[in-house]
């Protein structure tokens, strides 16, 4: 990546130091993910996991960013995809023995995708807050399925099931300990991370982030706009069930609360908190609402109820801070 | 076909009239909601998350009152009151500084307040259900059925409430003010009508009819946390397939899926028979995205 005249003007003192935009990002990029590689053989059992959990959520909140910051798009719906991901993980993990990682990863995508293909089909209809209502409903469709059929999902008490193996085929298997769970979270995340990057900053990214800034001169333009759509929900839909997939591993279980809306919601608030349209934005804003519900925990016991304080920071935060945490370094981050 | 005769045969008629009045009854409840919300959402262009939680504080309000003053009657209108009240301050609080930003922050925002709502009341009043006496206790047979007469006064108060609404917004100054506002804001705020008040008041008035739908409710299933969670979502699909902000659309569609889940539930869970209202939605969707009875007013 060259240096254009327009990064010149950058608004971050980063882009002044002597070093090229690119090296400084990828020097950052490789000290946050040292940080995050290093962590676990510091971190207690307790904050281990913790942080393994953040990530996941993280990546879910990443996979709605793609939506929100990038196609302008608010999904109230990503808790079908993360559903299906996690109950196609189970199924798999519980159908085929031994229980396969990369079988149920397959799966998962594989509900994702369908799951995904519904609902971009109809919801990319509509626009705007129409929208984010038909994606909330089609959730909720998921939702009472996964809810009703007993037979199949276990209903209330959904699915349990072990975890599988570590395998990477001819060089590795041993049982997922909590620090190599945490290093292949960190590893899927951080793919995930690199593509998603890649996609909003490939031409079909760019014609996203047109119909973002204007859709119906994008459409004048002759791009089949609806397909893109469909296209850039069923991407972030299978990035959400990735995340499922991951949570279902982790915590050896698929429940049909997680299905419902109330985890499209959070999804939405990491995105607004961490900062919409920088795709790290996300995670750092599952971090914080993470952290802050646990600190609040700690601090006030179990039955505090911390969506309340957190509630009121959300709103506080839309009405004097909608770029969110990282909304400042959003430009820096996306050149 | 001779499957299918029998099949027919099998509906009980008995059954499909009770159902009938079962469904006309929430019907008028959900009617009361969603008018609520279209009026909101129709005037301000704002989607109210939270409706479903002025509906469940609402019945909160209602069943303290209620325990005590003892009479329902003055729980269902104190009630309607506070919960107006919140409205307005909420409203004023944290839905006016968005006034002229992009509409998706008003949605992030009734998010925020019914987690927060919802929380509250889970918090203050624990998960157990409440359970409110209904006012009129008699009861007439319908069939094999002791039904109560309270189900019945229910669905006439709801319309009664819908159309004093409806008379006001036609005649009394205020709703001249809003329908002024609801066709154009700019118009009106150079003729003297003060909109952010108008907003204001809009929203309080959808709040007071959610409390009191949720009043009405309270005594039928008992007062929960979630009680708004269910209601809010039946609400958003009769505002969808009535048309977003179309008071009379949504008052059909109301009554078009109750109806239509009650007699679905002759055969089929109800949860299950939930479904059926999802994909009147996407039929919806497919075929007219405005809605069935979409305005042209707007």
């Amino acid at each position: 990546m060259t240096t254009t005249p327009l990064e010149k003007t950058s608004v971050l003192p980063l882009g002044k130091s002597g070093l090229s935009h690119t090296a400084v990002f990828w020097i950052g990029f490789c000290v946050v993910l040292a940080i995050l590689i290093a962590a676990p053989l510091f971190l207690s059992e307790f904050w281990r996991r913790f942080l393994t959990e953040v990530l996941i959520w993280g990546l879910l909140a990443m996979s709605s960013d793609l939506l929100i910051g990038y196609t302008g798009m608010v999904s109230f719906g990503h808790s079908a995809f993360f559903g299906l991901g996690m109950y196609g993980a189970a199924g798999a993990l519980l159908i085929v023995s031994p229980p396969n990682l990369w079988l149920a990863m397959l799966f998962g995508l594989a509900g994702a995708a369908g799951a995904a293909l519904f609902v971009a089909y109809f919801s990319t209809r509509l626009r705007d807050i129409y929208f984010a209502i038909t994606t909330l409903i089609f959730s909720q469709i998921f939702y009472v399925i996964i809810f009703t059929w007993t037979a199949v999902t276990g209903g209330e008490n959904g699915l349990i099931f072990d975890r599988p193996h570590l395998t990477i085929p001819f060089l590795y298997n041993a049982r997922f300990t909590s620090t190599t769970m945490h290093w292949f979270v960190l590893a899927v995340v951080t793919a995930s991370y690199l593509i998603l990057r890649r996609i909003t900053q490939s031409p079909f990214g760019m014609v996203l982030q047109s119909i973002r800034e204007n859709e119906f001169r994008t459409r004048a333009i002759g791009y089949p706009v609806q397909r893109y759509k469909i296209v850039a929900v069923m991407l972030s839909g299978l990035f959400a069930g990735l995340a499922g997939v991951l949570y279902a591993i982790q915590n050896e279980f698929a429940a049909p609360d997680f299905v419902f809306f109330l985890t499209s919601g959070d999804t939405v608030i990491y995105n607004i908190m961490g900062g919409v349209g920088t795709l790290v934005g996300p995670i750092v804003g599952a971090g914080f609402f993470q952290l802050l519900r646990q600190l609040l925990a700690e601090a006030f016991g179990d039955q505090f109820p911390y969506l309340i304080p957190l509630g009121i920071i959300f709103i506080v935060m839309i009405i004097f801070l909608p770029q969110g945490l990282l909304g400042f370094a959003r430009r820096w981050l996306n050149k | 076909m001779g499957a299918i005769g029998q099949f027919f045969h099998a509906i009980p008629l008995d059954l499909i009239i009770i159902q009938t009045v079962n469904g006309l009854v929430t019907g008028m409840i959900l009617a009361l909601i969603a008018s609520g919300l279209t009026l909101i959402f129709g005037i301000m262009d704002v989607v109210n998350f939270a409706h479903g939680e002025l509906f469940m504080l609402g019945a909160y309000i209602g069943f303290v009152l209620f325990a005590a003053t003892g009479s329902f009657w003055l729980a269902l209108v104190g009630s309607s009151l506070v919960v107006a009240i919140l409205g307005a301050a909420l409203q004023i609080a944290t839905l006016r500084p968005l006034i002229g930003r992009d509409p998706l922050n008003t949605i992030l925002v009734t998010f925020g307040i019914s987690l927060i709502l919802q929380n509250y009341a889970l918090w203050q009043f624990g998960s157990t259900v409440r359970r409110v006496p209904q006012p009129v206790s008699q009861q007439f047979t319908l069939f094999y059925l002791q039904y109560p007469w309270y189900r019945i006064l229910i669905a006439f108060l709801s319309a009664a409430i819908i159309g004093a609404f409806w008379a006001f917004l036609k005649y009394g100054k205020f709703g001249i003010w809003i329908r002024a506002t609801a066709q154009d804001r700019v118009m009106a705020q150079a003729m003297g009508i003060p909109v952010p008040w108008v907003y204001t008041g809009v929203f309080a008035i959808g709040a007071a009819m959610a409390a009191a739908s949720g009043v009405l409710f309270a005594p039928l299933v008992g007062v929960s946390h979630t009680m708004g969670l269910d209601w809010v979502l039946q609400a958003f699909i009769v505002v969808v397939v009535g048309g977003m902000g179309n008071l009379g659309g949504s008052i059909v569609a109301a009554i078009f899926i109750s109806l239509l889940e009650a007699y679905a539930s002759i055969w089929l869970d109800p949860s299950q028979a939930v479904i059926l209202s999802f994909v009147v939605l996407i039929l919806t969707l497919l075929f007219r995205p405005t809605g069935l009875f979409a305005s042209a007013t707007r």
